[in-house]
């Protein structure tokens, strides 16, 4: 029942391309799929769940990002901006025409990857540190036109305030419903890279990753695909976009500035370039940060320096501490956590033989 | 002079003196971009870094102004040495992204440093020049401009000579040119990448400096490497009188802006416009009015 395979030993072609290459699998997606769905929610403190609703959203937004920069090899610093577009756009549906949540999701959406496919269009032109600046840019120019258009603004806070979803008569309202809420769109994304990395458009996006030339000699239409990637990447933003709207109940651009494009960078950095499992390990690590630095300092900055000097050092420090591993895993593990992951994987693969 | 007249000409005067101080700035980044391909987020940075040094030896040791200003170069400039040797050389030859996220770390630690500093609170950087602006008949002129203005002149003669004929300089532009022909020829390429960071530092502390006498000297200093970006790809990213023409550009393009469109919109286009126009030029001349044409095609 637990053990794991010590070579390939597949006969037949159904066997090789099962989904559960062997009954571990099936067990382990069991028992997280209860742990999920059952064990955390029903167990822990409102705020806990709090926390782990902001990982959903960044989940979200780092499997999204890391679409276009993982996969397809572009470089964007615009990811905040997609998402304000995204959060605007169902903010200003749910309050002006009173559109249903489901409804204002697909629109976000969909907005978020017009304007990302937009901003995408130099990635025809330039490529590389370019493209970097020319994403750098676009999310500035999106800031700006969000925050001085009042049209999309809704006023001079720049801020809308938008009704909790609900399902017919059920008003999800409180942190456990919105546990749920959100953790069935992180399973949705989740499937849909997995499975959208299998078809022809997801190997074109790593094909023109690895090298773009080659891609389009052997018939890939690049063009098409890198606004694809763009696309693909805005919408899931756009979604997180959304979703972070509705957890927080209100639309604001300071919640998607250039600081958070820079946080899901570093998300995917982090966790690990063309990774799904990256993608999550990354965005619970960067979520959870500044959370556990707050609680440590809070804990034990008291012994070093003063009650108020420690509450102005815990911003610094996350800045610090984010930057610092920014760079520890560039250098040391360009991989991230996921190939850390994998490497204990397999060693305990053939463990405790060590054949 | 009419009156409109002369408010035209009170922009690009303006215009013309503030993209020389932005032009300042661009230079650190032409410098590392041109000899090391790396390009430097964390520009904005060093000059706060340098402003946070100048401003500390200054207003709280007392010291007197050009121990501060001495103080400020020798830090940044081994700053920038350091820097390369722990953390860029280990980067040479990773991809793009790694080299941008790895100076957006560095830019973020260094945010994060400053109120370790000795002081907090917005201080003055005071240079012994006067305040009052200097006034020519609608133009009004402020003192710290012309001396900015003056710095990045001196420092666009000094690196023309240095790149066209000191020995050292036509070292860097044959590592900036060919890194593995520049080795085959004897030149030690590892130490003119270090070179070059420490120029960038030097760049950066005056700079600092003089940006932190306008502005004053907090964490926001570090906002003023936003404008490095249109700058350089408007005179192209490799090029030092592109700098300085790129400079130019974008601070008559904002002043102009901020003068004729913002009474129209309600404010705000003056950090707006450069961008505008960098996108412009990206899609028109990525590689700048004065920048080498290598963009690949793709």
């Amino acid at each position: 029942m637990i053990q794991r395979e010590c070579g390939v030993l597949k006969t037949t072609y159904e066997a090789d391309m099962g989904l559960y290459p062997l009954p571990i699998a099936r067990w382990t997606v069991a028992a997280i799929a209860v742990l999920f769905f059952l064990v955390i929610p029903l167990t822990l403190h409102e705020y806990f769940l709090s926390v782990a609703n902001l990982v959903w959203i960044a989940i979200i937004g780092a499997l999204g990002l890391n679409i276009l920069v993982g996969y397809t090899g572009q470089v964007s610093i615009g990811h905040g901006a997609f998402m304000s577009v995204g959060a605007y756009t169902a903010a200003n549906l749910a309050n002006r025409l009173g559109s249903p949540w489901p409804v204002n999701l697909l629109a976000g959406g969909l907005m978020a990857a017009l304007i990302g496919a937009i901003v995408g269009i130099p990635s025809l032109r330039i490529k590389g540190l370019y493209l970097a600046i020319a994403t750098l840019a676009g999310q500035l120019i999106i800031e700006w036109t969000i925050n001085h258009v009042t049209f999309i603004s809704g006023g001079v806070q720049a801020s809308i305030e938008v009704a909790r979803p609900r399902l017919g008569p059920w008003i999800l309202s409180s942190q456990r419903e919105m546990y749920y809420f959100l953790l069935v769109f992180v399973v949705l994304a989740i499937i849909g890279v997995m499975n959208l990395m299998r078809t022809r458009v997801g190997r074109a996006f790593i094909a023109i990753r690895d090298q773009d030339i080659a891609a389009e000699i052997i018939g890939i239409n690049i063009f098409r695909y890198k606004l694809l990637a763009f696309a693909i990447s805005s919408f899931y933003a756009g979604v997180t976009g959304v979703l972070y709207t509705y957890f927080l109940g209100i639309a604001n651009y300071e919640q998607f500035q250039i600081g958070v494009s820079i946080d899901y960078l570093a998300m995917i950095i982090i966790g690990g370039l063309g990774s799904v499992l990256g993608s999550i390990f990354g965005a619970i690590f960067v979520t959870l940060l500044p959370i556990v630095i707050r609680y440590s300092m809070e804990a034990f900055g008291g012994i070093f320096f003063s009650q108020q000097t420690v509450l102005n050092l815990i911003p610094n420090l996350r800045l610090m501490l984010f930057g610092a591993l920014i760079i520890f895993f560039l250098i040391v593990e360009p991989e991230g956590l996921n190939r850390l992951w994998r490497n204990i994987r397999s060693y305990f693969r053939v463990w405790p033989f060590a054949y | 002079m009419s009156e409109d007249l002369g408010f035209f000409f009170l922009l690009m005067s303006n215009g013309l003196l503030i993209g020389l101080m932005y032009s300042l700035i661009a230079l650190g980044f032409v410098l590392v971009y041109k000899a090391t391909d790396a390009i430097n987020f964390a520009q904005g940075e060093f000059v706060m870094i340098a402003g946070f040094v100048a401003a500390g030896v200054l207003m709280v040791w007392g010291a007197p102004l050009w121990l501060a200003v001495l103080l400020a170069i020798g830090s940044l400039v081994a700053f920038g040495f350091v820097l390369e040797r722990v953390m860029l050389r280990k980067l040479i030859g990773r991809p793009v992204i790694a080299v941008v996220m790895a100076t957006i770390g560095l830019a973020s630690i260094l945010r994060g440093l400053g109120p370790f500093t000795i002081f907090s609170g917005t201080k003055p950087l005071p240079l012994p020049i006067r305040d009052e602006p200097f006034m020519l008949g609608p133009l009004f002129i402020p003192p710290i401009q012309i001396l900015g203005a003056g710095v990045s002149l001196a420092f666009l003669a000094g690196f023309g000579w240095f790149f066209l004929r000191s020995r050292k300089g036509i070292a860097m532009r044959a590592v900036a040119d060919n890194q593995q022909v520049a080795m085959a020829m004897g030149i030690d390429v590892e130490r003119y990448f270090g070179v070059a960071w420490a120029m960038t530092g030097m760049v950066s502390a005056l700079g600092g400096i003089l940006w932190g006498n306008l502005l004053g000297v907090d964490v926001n200093l570090a906002l003023v490497g936003f404008k490095v970006f249109p700058v350089v790809i408007l005179g192209g990213l490799d090029s030092i009188p592109g700098a300085i023409i790129g400079g130019l550009i974008v601070g008559v393009v904002e002043n102009i802006a901020a003068g004729y469109v913002d009474p129209l919109v309600g404010g705000g286009t003056k950090d707006f416009a450069p961008y505008v126009l960098m996108i412009l030029a990206l899609m028109i001349r990525p590689y700048g009015i004065f920048g080498k044409r290598i963009i690949e095609r793709v």
